[in-house]
């Protein structure tokens, strides 16, 4: 951009000069514009052809979701079905108890953010303003816990909840998560930003400490309580491998498990159904991916930077 | 201070310290305990075996081929996406709303359920009617089976986890250019350095606490992938695709051989924990070098 408009000022400025200018320069400087405006072109061209490569999926996503069985067995394939199927939706959800898995999507993801609300901005206080003894060592069990990914433990921690007899409970599924080290960990450093003489004011008012906490601290860590919300719900609902290994039958599963049984259900080629499914899992989060873009970038981005 | 007062802070910790200790810190214990033993979970008797499961393990065909299956994944995995969110950083950094909408385009995978993402591209994969090798056709290639091949599928999986993984890593280098102060940009146009002494000579080493994070958090998540093999290819075709945490749910979840399962579990936890450290080392070293 910048280099383009440099060169387009060269003519103008030679204009200003006068008669200084020999007709060789200007044909060059024509040249180098006309360049210019090639290179920009296709700079153009290969961005889109970039957003061609992760839209188009999404978008054939769609299209086989609308299509008659036969229909998705063309090749070369057709992009938009003669007759669009919407009925496929229908068939996708009554696959199984969908509305079912729907609720205790639901109750999984908001039943861990409240958890974690309850649990971190509490323990990132402590971590973040005063000192006690062993705050070291305990602040060390968050940073291991950070460290550990689910994927690792299942096991154990499946052994664990069957003896708790949390199998196949929604408390089985939300316990595990209701802290979250990596909350505690960005909470705190956000409290420790905060300067110490807003607090001693507050302390001078004769507030109680939670007061001071739920009414002057929380309020200016407002912005990181969202970030963690977008990042801990959308974490929570998209979850595939924790549900699936906590449970032995429906009565807990979430939508994540219900898509990937319509194959089951339906039979392998059955892809118009299967596709409707995953619409129905995809696009609420890509709704609030389009109107919270910005917000959701930075909580996903720039916390894993810092 | 009132005996309240000394309390307070440990109160307020101990909700989170108490389920991180349940569900993260015992049960790694827990799990080492266990692959010392042979138990199928039913039986009420666990079977002392020392290090027989881990003996055993080693010396299965089986699992050495998951143990390279997982670190060939993870290195061109790591790599690709690495390397291509680098260029495409590179090349995105720019303002206005013309690229924040391309970059949010290649961002959007990241957020996507990992079960979308692998049914999404079961389908583009798909040997008959796939729009993938519709697209390779209009280049002029012949068919391939993706998945379904034994000497395709893996690389098919690990360019479904370069697609989703490559917009979030490029953002994340767009953070860390945006990081590198301006003027020393100007000090480099102003010695007329070349565009690639600029980047080799001072780009490069400025990015590279953003390259080692990338590369760590990559190589973590690569060797825990789950959920696409689970949905994509079931460790087949041929064991091909069969990676460690497949492997460990498979052998505590269908053959129900607790001990065996927790022993790779504790194999993949060594693996995790060396990249953690060497992390954590180097993330010291360079905050005491700055």
């Amino acid at each position: 951009m910048k280099a383009a408009n440099e060169t387009v000022g060269i003519p103008a400025k030679g204009a200003v000069i006068g008669g200084s200018m020999t007709v060789v320069r200007k044909k060059q400087a024509a040249w180098k514009t006309a360049v210019n405006v090639i290179l920009q072109a296709a700079n153009v061209i290969c961005l889109l052809a970039l957003v061609l490569i992760f839209a188009l999926p999404f978008v054939w996503m769609i299209s086989t979701s609308l299509k008659t069985m036969p229909e998705t067995m063309i090749f070369p394939p057709e992009w938009i079905p003669s007759n669009p199927v919407w009925h496929n939706y229908i068939d996708a959800w009554n696959t199984g108890p969908f509305l079912k898995y729907f609720t205790n999507s639901v109750i999984i993801a908001v039943g861990i953010l409240i958890l974690q609300m309850a649990t971190i901005i509490p323990a990132a206080y402590a971590f973040a303003r005063y000192q006690f003894a062993g705050s070291k060592l305990l602040f060390g069990v968050v940073m291991v816990t950070l460290m550990i990914p689910a994927q690792l433990i299942f096991l154990p921690v499946y052994l664990e909840l069957s003896a708790l007899k949390l199998l196949n409970t929604h408390l089985g599924l939300i316990l595990p998560f209701a802290s979250s080290a990596f909350g505690i960990f960005l909470l705190r450093q956000a409290f420790m930003q905060i300067s110490e003489e807003l607090i001693e004011a507050a302390r001078l008012d004769q507030a109680s400490e939670w007061k001071i906490i739920a009414r002057v601290m929380v309020p200016l860590v407002k912005p990181v309580l969202v970030t963690f919300t977008l990042f801990s719900f959308i974490a929570h609902w998209n979850d595939y491998f924790w549900p699936l290994v906590m449970t032995t039958n429906e009565t807990a599963r979430t939508l994540p498990l219900g898509i990937a049984k319509i194959r089951e259900v339906e039979g392998v080629a059955t892809w118009n159904i299967l596709m409707a499914g995953n619409l129905i899992l995809v696009a609420p989060i890509l709704i609030v991916f389009f109107f919270s873009q910005r917000q959701i970038i930075r909580a996903f981005v720039y916390n894993g930077v810092k | 201070m009132t005996v309240w007062e000394k309390l307070r802070p440990y109160s307020m910790v101990a909700p989170s310290i108490i389920i991180f200790s349940m569900f993260f810190i015992y049960p790694i214990f827990y799990m080492i305990y266990l692959s010392m033993f042979d138990w199928n979970f039913v039986s009420p008797t666990k079977t002392f075996v020392g290090l027989q499961n881990f003996k055993e393990l080693l010396l299965d065909a089986d699992f050495r081929q998951v143990l390279s299956n997982t670190t060939i994944y993870t290195l061109l995995t790591v790599t690709l996406t690495t390397g291509l969110a680098l260029m495409l950083a590179l090349w995105l950094n720019r303002k206005g709303v013309f690229h924040a909408f391309v970059q949010g385009a290649i961002f959007s995978p990241h957020i996507i359920s990992l079960v979308s993402i692998s049914l999404l591209w079961s389908w583009l994969m798909d040997p008959e009617y796939g729009l993938l090798n519709w697209a390779i056709g209009l280049l002029g290639f012949g068919k391939l089976e993706w998945l379904s091949h034994p000497s395709t599928s893996l690389v098919s999986l690990v360019i479904v986890a370069v697609w989703k993984g490559v917009g979030y890593n490029t953002l994340v280098f767009i953070a860390g250019l945006q990081s590198i102060p301006k003027d020393i940009y100007e000090a480099a146009a102003l010695d007329e350095s070349k565009p690639w002494t600029t980047f080799m000579k001072l780009m490069l080493p400025m990015l590279s606490p953003t390259i080692f994070f990338l590369v760590i958090i990559n190589m973590i998540g690569s060797f825990q992938v789950f959920e696409t093999i689970a949905i994509m290819t079931q460790g087949g075709p041929i064991n091909s695709t069969n990676t460690l945490v497949y492997y460990i749910y498979e052998y505590g979840f269908r053959f129900f051989k607790i001990g065996y399962a927790s022993a790779a579990g504790v194999i993949l936890l060594g693996i995790v924990g060396i990249l953690t450290i060497i992390y954590f080392k180097l993330l010291s070293k360079r905050v005491h070098y700055r």
